[in-house]
């Protein structure tokens, strides 16, 4: 088949390069209107005057600690905290975003293990759905920033900090999706297929890795593009209680302890690179498998 | 002869929020080996129940029944019936040949046998070239086509087929039919089938079991008289037409319209 040629205005290209040129447009005037009053706050403390508005509109965009930075002091930054600095540098924003990395990459692992396997049990076992459904979703309705700390604290009392206790914050956070999703996914087959493998008489374990799971996938990708969304916002809260630490959260604290608004936002920048990169690997999974399974293309 | 299917006053009462309901009532049959015997009725009349029944998917109520002379959990249990459901229930995400080893792989078939089974299987049923296509890319006829070779792969002497040509077309459904008296007798099975078509119950069968809902019970078993050797146009035959009158009037009889 030949490819339709779309016109340049039907492209979903255009439609995304639109709506990020809108929202920087927002962003600027946003900056603008937020920082002005300041500015000339500003200027009367040091007796500055006769300024234009041309020139107040130049040190609204360049200010040093603005309420909100424009757009380009954040890349600004985010390219000198990453190109420009040796990423083993504690100034290096690879380096943090590296740290609240692995402990999101491990807490997802375990997190995706940890809810498929419940809802194995869940669904297997009417005693296990009824004794545990309860207790996974009050587990959500608990505060994140509430139990971190103390999930934090505790651990580091009994000798284990740094990575560990971030991940399990994550874990918390990913398993719940994944539990959710595929109890779904796995009695998503229909009465016939259940049926058709009873006239096999296949047994549980059999129905389970030739039905139950290949059906529940689809379920899988979506909880786990949630998840992974997660367990990134776990590991960042992970990192506020430890204070001046390490991380992407700990970065952000440090931000707005000293009221390093552009700083903050960089790291903000960041945490959402990675966000996207996570969820764009496991679509990337999620198309080779759906290829694999002869999916329509 | 021996029985494969023997029922004695056989019953299946469905307990519903809605109080009983009668399925199957005072069913005695026997279906021998090699026949082709086709249960044939309104809907509600219990032809499905009946061969759930005999496969072990719907347990009865009271009466007795054996299935190659053992109780039908047994018969499931040692894979001795091949069962084509209504829907083809293909598993989208394998191909029609890995459709037709799930069995296979289940009942612990090794690769080369299986290999094997699936070629053959695949000409019995005509669907030669089409091993590594996915279901979605086939018709529904050969979807249908691909489930009963499914159904033939793991050589069971007894086919159980639930309405497997209800949902096609005339046209597709006429090919089937005569396709399948063809593997009945190449195959020499013992084939279940229902359907609530007329022409297809007469044009396949060696025994027509008439039903009628409300309960479902039997209300005529007729032994066919057509020949073995049955072309497509054996249904404008004197002698097709009698037997489908026959039908006709036990399906009459069954059924009163005065509800």
């Amino acid at each position: 088949m030949t490819p339709v040629k779309l016109h340049w205005r039907e492209s979903s290209g255009f439609a995304i390069l639109a709506v990020l040129a809108t929202l920087i447009v927002v962003w600027y005037v946003a900056a603008v209107l937020m920082n002005w009053q300041g500015m000339t706050d500003l200027y009367q403390r040091k007796d500055v005057t006769g300024v234009t508005v041309t020139q107040q509109l130049y040190d609204v965009l360049n200010a040093d600690k603005p309420l909100l930075p424009a757009p380009h002091q954040v890349v600004a930054e985010f390219w000198k905290t990453t190109v420009e600095q040796a990423v083993t540098s504690k100034k290096s924003l690879v380096y943090h975003g590296w740290i609240t990395l692995s402990a999101t990459l491990l807490g997802f692992v375990i997190g995706t293990g940890f809810g498929i396997g419940l809802a194995v049990l869940i669904v297997h076992n009417g005693a296990m759905d009824r004794s545990l459904m309860p207790w996974i979703i009050a587990s959500q309705t608990i505060p994140i920033l509430a139990i971190a700390p103390m999930v934090i604290v505790v651990l580091n009392a009994v000798g284990i900090s740094g990575l560990v206790p971030k991940a399990l914050i994550s874990t918390y956070l990913s398993f719940f999706p994944v539990v959710v999703g595929m109890v779904k996914g796995f009695r998503s087959p229909e009465a016939i297929q259940l049926d058709l493998m009873r006239t096999y008489s296949a047994s549980r374990v059999q129905t389970f890795i030739k039905l139950r799971w290949p059906i529940a996938l689809p379920y899988l990708f979506t909880s786990m593009k949630v998840g992974v969304a997660a367990s990134l916002v776990g590991a960042i809260v992970g990192e506020l209680p430890a204070g001046g630490g390490n991380g992407l959260g700990a970065r952000l604290l440090a931000g707005s302890y000293y009221g390093q608004t552009i700083q903050i936002w960089s790291a903000l920048l960041t945490a959402s690179l990675l966000a996207g990169a996570l969820i764009a690997l496991v679509s990337l999974a999620e198309r080779m498998t759906n290829r694999s399974l002869g999916a329509r293309a | 002869m021996t029985s494969v299917v023997s029922a004695k006053g056989l019953g299946l009462t469905f307990s519903t929020a809605d109080g009983d309901v009668v399925a199957l009532s005072d069913v005695n049959l026997d279906i021998q080996r090699g026949e082709f015997v086709s249960f044939i009725g309104p809907s509600g009349c219990g032809k499905t129940t009946f061969l759930r029944v005999i496969a072990d998917l719907e347990q009865p109520t009271s009466g007795t029944i054996t299935v190659n002379g053992t109780s039908p959990a047994d018969a499931r249990i040692n894979r001795s019936y091949g069962y084509v459901f209504q829907a083809p229930a293909l598993f989208p995400w394998r191909t029609i040949a890995q459709n037709i080893a799930l069995p296979l792989e289940i009942m612990g078939i090794s690769g080369a046998d299986q290999q094997a089974r699936i070629k053959r299987t695949m000409e019995l049923v005509n669907l030669e070239g089409f091993e590594k296509k996915f279901p979605w890319q086939l018709s529904g006829g050969m979807q249908q086509r691909a489930s009963i070779a499914r159904a033939l792969a793991f050589d069971a002497d007894l086919l159980l087929m639930d309405e497997p040509f209800g949902a096609l077309d005339e046209i597709v459904r006429d090919h089937l039919n005569s396709e399948l008296l063809k593997l009945w007798a190449r195959t020499q099975k013992t084939i279940a089938f229902v359907t609530h078509s007329i022409p297809e119950a007469v044009y396949l069968s060696t025994k027509i079991v008439v039903m009628s809902p409300r309960p479902g019970r039997v209300t005529d078993i007729i032994e066919s008289t057509l020949p073995a050797e049955r072309p497509l146009d054996i249904r404008e035959s004197p002698e097709f037409l009698a037997i489908a009158h026959r039908v006709r009037d036990g399906l009459r009889a069954g059924h009163s319209y005065e509800e």
